[in-house]
């Protein structure tokens, strides 16, 4: 245990790191919040979503990429870069189709749960609209990817913690979407199971259990319980 | 001298109503409300047309030309407009058949389906026409504000009325703005 | 006859990381990379399915599913389009009785269109099955049709068709240089690796793709990077719409590229060259098989390489395969190693990190052709030309509305008004250096230069008079990115789809004031939050033309606060259909105007 730790700050408080630890993963184990969507602690860092976009010596930066480093000045809770996160939320409730009154993971759902957290009440933007397929092949497990927002977690699960490889992605920019590694396209034509790290990543309400709907109320579940802002800063410090 | 009432339209179209009910679960702070507001245009007056008010409350999405007529008709009469509830703000549950060709679902609900025969699409005049995807309000008009929910918590309506009767922007706290 | 898939894959060693190529040769085995085919290639090696089906969704030449034994893309580039390309393509369209993206019933043709195929001073352009076809007017059109139409073996086609001239129009230093193959990598050996390292920094050469990093210190960086072994990679990717001076370079001055790839690769110790070239250019690839076995066989590559005893340094060349992003160099690196052409996440850089991990130098092909002369004939050579922070020449790809469209080489420092008129312009509305994501000039900014500090340039300079309609050629733009997108970050992917379909309402005059803050606030999103250079740049053509050319953009607008953002009229048409209706309620008329 080094007992001069070394600091940056972030909107002014002094925040202690780790050799090789990100911005975002200091900050958090420091008690101060940066919302945050495809990353996911103990995963490499991914720096898709950009949802925890701070500013960085003046420079926008993606705080889970950027390593955090002695003397940094981070701006974070600024309205202009709130403003942006929240752009970035809209963009994606624009993008796929969602749905909350009637999806299952509502209330369990990250991507809500940051739209509540930034103050979001409206996609804003014409909804694309897209036609997105529904995978009921699989007996334990639903696939909607009408949710999907392509944050390649359960792609990064299946392949590095599960050592399945089950998803990957095709297609690019609008046309991107994810894939189940079959020739038939088919969840049940793989090797995933219900048991899988992959199944239980999803952020949205892509990977649904079978045969257990609505267990627990509207209301009742994990962020109307326990706002995003306290479940993560809960988890980053251990308690 | 009292400030004049805020005059308040309301309607719904492709909506369930829900929204109209979550309203009306403000309680006994209805009593407080018509303090502060007077409805013109609306399911509770029964009367159809907004005249020059100040905030038009939108329940439901654009699913036919009437939504839509309708709709444009509160943009214009009403200098505030509200998109109220998951399917004004997203198209909600009616644009769950956003992802079938309107001509396959009138052609398998009024012709091809279980049990039909010799049926017939019907065509009069009085039915609005449906458009080809359900859309959100603010596909067709600017919204000034959104209120989300399914329905949006009586909570939440109350602090939008205190808020745009004191002259606040309306900005929902934590706790009121929900999406289910 | 139909090349084996096991004969392919041996040929390729069985290496994942060539799966780029190993597509490539599938596809002209096949005519495209059947489901079957993907699935026996990912198990030959050893990668998941899935992997191999996101490599062959990712590339815009690759496709899984069946196509036309003709497939004809369309050049969609800027100039192409201002030389009339929509109307050939709806022209073969209908001949054909081809609706879209369709293939014809017989399975015969399919025609469609692609990202700037780099024959803008010679467009409009089209590949049949990869070949570029340039000059298109009715006539060429309807030869190529007829081609078709009696199904001639693309074998039989006239080679005038396929012809691609070189337009080099201006030299100046690096096009003007004879230079001995071998003689700017002798002289570096003479000089040393530090001391070559240094006069490349001290000539103040920067990298030619646009951003204008530092050579001298990427190489250094590159060269004091503790892993082996080390790389050099040139990218020849130029996908910039208005961009083809690559194409030139590497036709007619080919050896100054590869000598200076050799020079790179001794003053960094690499032992192994990539030359990623777009696969647009099929033309060339021949032609830069041949030049690299001629150095082969002249001892200039190959093991003591240039007589220098202990130097090690081959190339290889390496086709893309219809991605722009893969001119971002770490998603080219992506591509070089078989995957999805994502940028990656930096830090790390290549310098320390690139090709399979290991420390790897990137350049653009104009940026190795100054370096070799640096070696021959020192830091002055660059330092005598152009400006204190832009020493040297660049070398632009002149198009558009002007008379003598071409190459052009010219000092940093020159001013857009004497590219201007060495190229022939009159009555110029706006200017765009280096293509969409560059800088849009308008009329009153021609006094400025082409330098890093002032309108820095990839290549392109594409010409619009004031008879073009600038709010269409910035909404093309606009789908150009949209298109070009890898997807990877939620403001580029989203925001790239969003830009292109307002700036389609404002263009065709359905738009109001709403449309315009919109516009440009999801512009300025991706500016500043996008993962790479890509989502960074695609909202210049919007944000800089309404910084620009405001008044274009107003006179479009319609009065209204907002109007809606689809055709309500239009989408009653199904219903109407179905219900035979045509009545007042049937239809929106004025009333859809608040």
């Amino acid at each position: 245990m080094t007992t001069d730790r070394r600091t940056f700050t972030l909107d002014g408080h002094d925040i202690p790191f780790d050799e090789g630890q990100s911005v975002l993963d200091a900050a958090l184990a420091a008690g101060l919040f940066i919302p945050f969507l495809c990353h996911k602690p103990g995963y490499e860092a991914h720096g898709s979503c950009r949802v925890c976009m701070v500013r960085v010596g003046g420079r926008w930066q993606a705080s889970c990429t950027t390593p955090a480093a002695a003397g940094l000045e981070v701006e974070s809770t600024v309205e202009d870069l709130v403003a942006m996160r929240r752009e970035i939320v809209q963009f994606l409730f624009t993008e796929g189709n969602h749905f909350c009154p009637s999806c299952e993971a509502s209330g369990n759902c990250t991507l809500q749960a940051v739209g509540y957290e930034l103050g979001v009440t409206t996609p804003h933007y014409p909804p694309f609209s897209p036609t997105r397929p529904l995978d009921a092949s699989h007996p334990e497990m639903l696939l909607d990817l009408n949710r999907c927002i392509l944050c390649e977690l359960c792609v990064r699960a299946s392949a590095n913690v599960d050592k399945k490889s089950v998803f990957a992605l095709s297609g690019r920019g609008p046309t991107k979407h994810l894939v189940v590694s079959a020739e038939s396209g088919r969840l049940a034509d793989t090797s995933f199971s219900a048991d899988d790290a992959a199944a239980h990543v999803c952020p949205v309400g892509v990977f649904l259990p079978r045969g257990q709907g609505f267990r627990t109320p509207l209301g009742a579940r994990k962020f109307d319980v326990e706002p995003l802002r306290v479940a993560a800063l809960r988890r980053a410090g251990g308690t | 001298m009292p400030s004049p009432k805020l005059r308040v339209a309301t309607t719904s179209l492709a909506g369930c109503f829900g929204c109209h009910m979550s309203l009306l679960d403000i309680d006994e702070r209805l009593s407080s409300l018509v303090e502060l507001v007077e409805f013109d245009a609306s399911p509770l007056t029964d009367l159809k047309t907004p005249v020059a008010c100040d905030v038009g409350l939108i329940e439901g999405g654009l699913c036919n030309a009437e939504n839509v007529r309708t709709l444009l008709l509160f943009r214009r009469e009403c200098k505030v407009l509200v998109a109220v509830g998951a399917c004004a703000i997203t198209g909600g549950l009616p644009a769950q058949r956003n992802a079938l060709d309107v001509r396959d679902c009138l052609e398998s609900v009024y012709l091809t389906g279980v049990g039909l025969e010799g049926g017939t699409i019907p065509r009069d005049r009085e039915l609005p026409l449906l458009l080809e995807k359900v859309h959100p309000i603010h596909d067709v008009v600017n919204v000034d504000y959104s209120l989300p929910g399914c329905p949006p918590s009586a909570d939440a309506f109350w602090a939008f009325f205190e808020d745009i009767a004191a002259g606040r922007a309306p900005r929902l706290g934590h706790g009121l703005i929900r999406y289910d | 006859m139909t090349e084996d898939l096991a004969t392919i894959v041996a040929r390729h060693r069985h290496d994942p990381r060539r799966l780029v190529e190993i597509l490539h040769d599938v596809t002209e085995a096949y005519g495209f990379v059947p489901k079957d085919i993907i699935t026996e290639l990912a198990s030959m090696l050893a990668v998941p399915r899935g992997h191999v089906e996101g490599v062959v969704g990712f590339y815009a030449f690759f496709s899984d599913e069946p196509r036309g034994a003709y497939r004809v893309l369309f050049s969609d580039g800027t100039t192409d389009r201002m030389g009339g390309s929509i109307a050939l393509l709806e022209r073969m369209r209908a001949s054909f009785g081809l609706q879209g993206e369709e293939t014809s019933r017989d399975g015969r043709l399919s025609v469609g269109t692609t990202s700037c195929t780099g024959l803008c001073d010679q467009g409009p352009a089209l590949l049949v099955n990869g070949h570029a076809i340039g000059g298109l007017d009715s006539a060429r059109l309807g030869d190529v049709m007829a081609l078709i139409r009696a199904e001639a073996p693309l074998a039989a086609w006239p080679r005038e068709l396929f012809a691609v001239r070189s337009n080099i129009r201006r030299r100046d230093l690096l096009l003007a240089t004879a230079i001995t193959p071998g003689d700017a990598v002798s002289a570096a050996a003479r000089r040393g690796r530090d001391d070559t390292l240094a006069e490349v920094a001290r000539s103040g050469l920067r990298g030619r793709g646009g951003a204008g990093f530092s050579t001298g210190a990427k190489w250094g960086a590159c060269a004091e990077a503790p892993h082996e072994p080390r790389y050099v990679v040139c990218n020849a990717d130029e996908g910039e719409p208005g961009t083809f001076k690559d194409r030139d370079l590497l036709a007619d001055h080919l050896d100054l590229v590869l000598e200076g790839m050799t020079v790179a690769a001794f003053a960094v110790a690499a032992r192994h060259g990539f030359l990623y070239v777009r696969a647009e250019y099929r033309f060339l690839f021949a032609h830069i098989a041949n030049a690299l076995a001629a150095r082969r066989a002249a001892g200039l590559l190959g093991p003591n390489a240039c007589g220098i005893r202990g130097f090690s340094f081959d190339i290889e060349l390496r086709r893309g395969a219809g991605a722009y992003v893969c001119g971002e160099e770490s998603a080219l690196l992506e591509s070089l190693e078989g995957r999805r052409g994502i940028p990656r996440n930096r830090p790390p850089f290549p310098v320390t990190h690139g090709y399979d991990q290991r420390p790897t130098v990137v350049n653009n092909v104009e940026t190795f052709m100054a370096a070799a002369l640096v070696a021959r004939d020192g830091a002055s050579v660059l330092r005598d030309l152009g400006t204190r922070t832009s020493s040297g020449t660049k070398i632009l790809s002149v198009a558009g509305d002007v008379e003598r469209p071409g190459v052009y080489e010219l000092p940093f420092g020159v001013t857009v008004q004497r590219v201007l008129d060495e190229a022939g312009a009159s009555r110029v509305q706006a200017v765009q250096v280096s293509g969409p994501a560059g800088t849009l000039l308008s009329a009153r900014e021609l006094d400025r230069t082409i330098a890093f500090d002032d309108v820095p340039s990839a290549g392109a300079f594409t010409v619009f008079d004031d008879r073009r309609d600038l709010l269409a050629i910035i909404e093309h733009h606009s789908r150009f990115f949209a298109h070009e997108s890898c997807g990877f970050c939620t403001p580029c992917r989203v925001g790239t789809t969003l830009v292109a379909r307002t700036m389609g309402r404002i263009a065709s005059g359905h738009a109001a004031r709403r449309d315009l803050v919109d516009v440009a606030r999801v512009a300025r999103v991706m500016a500043k939050t996008s993962h790479c250079g890509l989502g960074l740049m695609a909202g210049n053509p919007v944000l800089q033309g309404i910084e620009k050319f405001r008044p274009v953009f107003d006179a479009r607008l319609r009065p209204d606060d907002a109007l809606p953002t689809f055709d309500l009229d239009a989408s009653l048409d199904k219903s109407r259909d179905v219900t035979g209706r045509d009545d007042s309620e049937a239809h929106f008329t004025e009333e859809v105007r608040p």
